[in-house]
C-alpha cells in the first residue's frame, strides 16, 4: 500500500476564551488528516468543533500550539499570507450558510476564483456553472443569493468552496439545512472529490448517518479529541 | 462585465444602494460647488480691486526718500549714545539724478512693460475766488495712459488732446464740480513755488476714489517742470509696470541693487488693501473649507454605514481569501466613485453659479459682478474634492480591513 501523505497536522493546540470568564475551549489537540481523506468531526454541541475548525481554516490565529497545512507551518504567518493560503488551498462552508446577498449565485461561486486570478473570466464562469450543476442548482445560477431557500444557499456555499479546487475543504454542518435527498447529493459529491480528485474533506456534523459514510470519524468532547477513529 | 474583482464588488455595492450613493455624491457636489464658487468670488473681487488700484498707482514707484540728518561723529562705540540735536530732513531736492539713465536701465530689465517719468507738483486750482489744493502729475500722457488706462475713466474729453495742447490739463470730476468748470474752460493753477499758469481743461475723469477726483490732475511733463521752476531733466518719480503685478515685491528687491533710490512696490504702498485682501481670502477659505468638511463627513458616514451593513460580506470575503488590502481597496474604490460623480456635478454646479452671478448688475464702472471662470480654481477644486473624499473613505476602509471574520461568524 502507498504511504499516506499528511495534508493537515496540529500539534498540541489549545484555545482560550477570555469573555465573559476565562475558559479553555480547546485542550491539547493533536491530530493528523491525510490527503484525499474524508473525515467527519462529531461530538456534543458546545464541545469545540466549530472553534477548532476556525483555527484549522487559518482564520483564527489566537491559539497555542502549531498548525501545519501541506507541510507548511501556518502558525505565526501574516494575515495577508494567510488570506492567500485560504484562497488557494482551503474551501470553507460555514455553519450558517453565508453568501453575498447582492450577487447572483453564479457570482458568489466565481468570486474566490476571480480573486485567485488563475483563469480568465470566461473559464471561471464555466467552472462555476459546473460546480453548481454538480450540486443540482444550476437553474438558480443567475438569481440573487438572497432570494434562495436555506438549503439552496447551503449548496451554493459548497459550490463556492469547491471552485478553486482547494486541497482541503472544511465544512461546518454542511447538511444542516438539507433534506435527505440533497444530503445524499452532498455526501456523494464529497466522496467523489476525495476519491477521484484527491481532495481532503473535514466536515463537522451532527448527522450520524452522514458521518458513518465518511472515511473516519474524529470524536470530540469538552475541548479534547476523545477518539481519533470512532466506529459508528 | 470583465472588471477586476475588487472593482466588480465595489460597483455592485454602489449599484444596489443607488440612493445612498447619490446622497453621498450630492454632499461632495455641494461642497465642491460652493468651494469653487466662493474662491472664484474672492479671486474675481481681488482682481477687480487690483484693477481699480492700478488706475491710480503703478506696480512700482522709484523716488528719493527723505533722509534724516546723521550725527557728525559716526557712532563707533555702542557704549556711547550718539546725540543729534534737532534732526532734520536733509534733502535739498526730491529730484532724481540722471533719470534718463535709470529709465534706460529699467526698460532693459526682463518683464518690465512700461517705464514712465513723473513730476508731482503741489498746487492750487483757482477759478475766480474759489480755490482747491491738490496734486498735479506731470507725465508723458501716452505712457501714463498705457499704465493707468486713464482714458477708461474719462467722463469728457480725450487724453490724446493733451499731446496737441501743451498747456492742457485733465482734472478730476470733483475739482470740475467744485470750481464749476466745463470741458475746454480755462483754469488757473498756482504751484507751491508760486508759479501761476492758465491751463485749458482737455478732459475730466472720474475714478472709483472721490478723494482722488477732488485733488488730482494730469499735465504734460514740461508744464510740471515749469511750475516748479525746474529744468527739463527734473523728475521726481519713475513709475514702472511689470508683467505680473504679484511679482512686484520680488522686483523691488531686485531693483534696489540697481539704484540708490527708494523702490516701493504697490503692495507696500497699499498695506490696507493688501490686509483686507488677506482677510477676505482667509474668511472665504475658512467658510468653504468648512463646507467641504461637512461634505467629507457625509461621505465618511455613508461609507461607515455601508461597512456596518456589510460586516457579513467582509467576513466572507476575508474567509475566502481576500486580504485586508483588498477590503481597503474595495471601499476606497466605492468612495472614489462617489467622490468622482460628486465632484463632476460639483464642477457643473460651480460653473452654473458663476454664470448666474456674473450676470448680476451692480452698477459702477465694472457694471457686472466681478467673477469669472478660472480654470486653475476648477482644477484645484476637483483635486481637493477627490482628496477630501479619499480621506473620508480611507478611515472607515481601514477599520473594515481590521474586521475579524470569526467574530462575525460566531454571532
Ligand atoms: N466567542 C466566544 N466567547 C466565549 N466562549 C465561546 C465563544 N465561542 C464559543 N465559545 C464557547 O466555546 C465552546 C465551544 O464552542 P463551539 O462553537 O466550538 O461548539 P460546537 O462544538 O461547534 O457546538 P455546536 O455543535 O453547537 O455548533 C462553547 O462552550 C462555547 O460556549
Ligand atoms: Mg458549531
Amino acid at each position: 500500500m502507498m504511504e499516506k501523505q499528511v495534508i493537515l497536522k496540529t500539534n498540541r493546540i489549545a484555545k482560550y476564551f477570555y469573555e465573559p470568564v476565562k475558559f479553555k475551549a480547546l485542550n491539547d489537540i493533536s491530530f493528523e488528516v491525510f490527503e484525499s481523506e474524508f473525515v467527519t468531526m462529531i461530538g456534543k454541541s458546545g464541545c469545540g468543533k466549530s472553534t477548532l475548525l476556525y483555527i484549522l481554516s487559518t482564520m483564527d490565529t489566537a491559539y497555542e500550539g502549531e498548525l501545519f497545512i501541506a507541510g507548511q507551518k501556518i502558525t505565526g504567518q501574516k494575515q495577508d499570507q494567510l488570506a492567500a493560503i485560504r484562497n488557494q488551498n482551503i474551501g470553507f462552508v460555514f455553519q450558517f450558510h453565508y453568501l453575498l446577498p447582492e450577487f447572483s449565485c453564479l457570482k458568489n461561486v466565481m468570486i474566490p476564483a476571480l480573486k485567485l486570478g488563475k483563469y480568465s473570466y470566461e473559464e471561471v464562469e464555466e467552472q462555476a456553472y459546473q460546480k453548481l450543476e454538480l450540486l443540482g442548482i444550476k437553474d438558480q445560477a443567475l438569481k440573487p443569493a438572497a432570494k434562495l431557500s436555506g438549503g439552496q444557499q447551503q449548496r451554493v456555499a459548497i459550490a463556492r468552496a469547491l471552485i478553486n479546487s482547494p486541497k482541503i475543504i472544511m465544512c461546518d454542518e454542511p447538511t444542516g439545512n438539507l433534506d435527505s435527498k440533497n444530503t445524499e447529493i452532498v455526501l456523494e459529491t464529497f466522496q467523489q472529490l476525495s476519491k477521484e480528485f484527491g481532495q481532503t474533506i473535514i466536515a463537522v456534523t451532527h448527522d450520524n448517518d452522514f458521518a458513518s459514510k465518511s472515511d473516519r470519524n474524529i470524536e470530540m468532547g469538552d475541548g479534547k479529541i476523545i477518539n481519533h477513529d470512532k466506529k459508528i | 462585465m470583465k472588471l477586476n474583482v475588487n472593482s466588480d464588488i465595489a460597483l455592485t455595492h454602489l449599484l444596489t444602494r443607488k440612493k445612498q450613493t447619490l446622497i453621498a455624491a450630492m454632499g461632495v457636489t455641494v461642497g465642491i460647488g460652493i468651494f469653487i464658487f466662493m474662491i472664484s468670488l474672492v479671486v474675481g473681487f481681488n482682481r477687480y480691486s487690483d484693477e481699480a488700484l492700478f488706475k491710480a498707482a503703478p506696480h512700482l514707484r522709484i523716488y528719493k526718500d527723505d533722509i534724516l540728518s546723521q550725527p557728525l561723529i559716526p557712532q563707533s562705540n555702542s557704549g556711547y549714545t550718539a546725540v543729534i540735536v534737532n534732526p532734520k530732513i536733509t534733502n535739498l531736492s526730491n529730484a532724481l539724478i540722471n533719470p534718463e539713465k535709470i529709465m534706460a536701465d529699467l526698460i532693459k530689465q526682463e518683464d518690465v512693460v512700461t517705464v514712465a517719468p513723473q513730476v508731482s507738483v503741489n498746487l492750487f486750482y483757482n477759478n475766480g475766488t474759489s480755490q482747491i489744493n491738490g496734486i498735479a502729475s506731470g507725465v508723458n500722457i501716452l505712457e501714463a495712459n498705457a499704465m493707468f488706462n486713464i482714458q477708461s475713466t474719462m467722463l469728457a474729453g480725450d487724453v490724446r488732446n493733451l499731446v496737441a495742447t501743451p498747456n492742457g490739463i485733465l482734472i478730476g470730476v470733483g475739482i470740475a464740480k467744485k470750481l464749476n468748470i466745463q470741458l475746454h474752460d480755462n483754469i488757473n493753477v498756482t504751484s507751491s513755488v508760486g508759479v501761476v499758469k492758465v491751463m485749458k481743461v482737455e478732459g475730466i475723469f472720474k475714478t472709483s476714489n472721490s478723494n482722488i477726483d477732488l485733488t488730482k490732475s494730469y499735465v504734460n511733463l514740461a508744464v510740471s517742470q515749469q511750475l516748479l521752476h525746474q529744468s527739463s531733466s527734473y523728475v521726481t518719480d519713475i513709475l514702472v509696470n511689470i508683467k505680473d503685478p504679484n511679482e512686484a515685491p520680488v522686483f523691488s528687491k531686485r531693483l534696489k541693487t540697481l539704484t540708490i533710490y527708494k523702490v516701493e512696490d504697490w503692495q507696500a504702498a497699499n498695506e490696507q488693501t493688501m490686509s483686507s485682501k488677506k482677510t477676505r481670502g482667509v474668511m472665504f477659505g475658512a467658510i468653504s473649507l468648512a463646507i467641504l468638511l461637512v461634505a467629507a463627513f457625509g461621505i465618511y458616514n455613508i461609507i461607515n454605514m455601508t461597512i456596518k451593513e456589510k460586516l457579513n460580506d467582509i467576513a466572507i470575503l476575508k474567509a475566502t481569501g481576500f486580504s485586508g488590502k483588498d477590503v481597503i481597496n474595495i471601499f476606497i474604490k466605492e468612495t472614489l466613485i462617489m467622490g468622482f460623480i460628486g465632484t463632476l456635478i460639483g464642477l457643473l454646479l460651480a460653473a452654473g453659479l458663476i454664470k448666474v452671478v456674473s450676470g448680476i448688475y451692480i452698477g459702477g464702472d465694472r457694471e457686472y459682478f466681478p467673477i469669472g471662470f478660472e480654470l486653475s480654481i476648477f482644477i484645484a477644486g476637483a483635486i481637493i474634492g477627490m482628496l477630501v473624499t479619499l480621506g473620508a473613505g480611507y478611515i472607515p476602509a481601514l477599520n473594515a480591513a481590521k474586521i475579524d471574520p470569526i467574530e462575525i461568524f460566531r454571532k
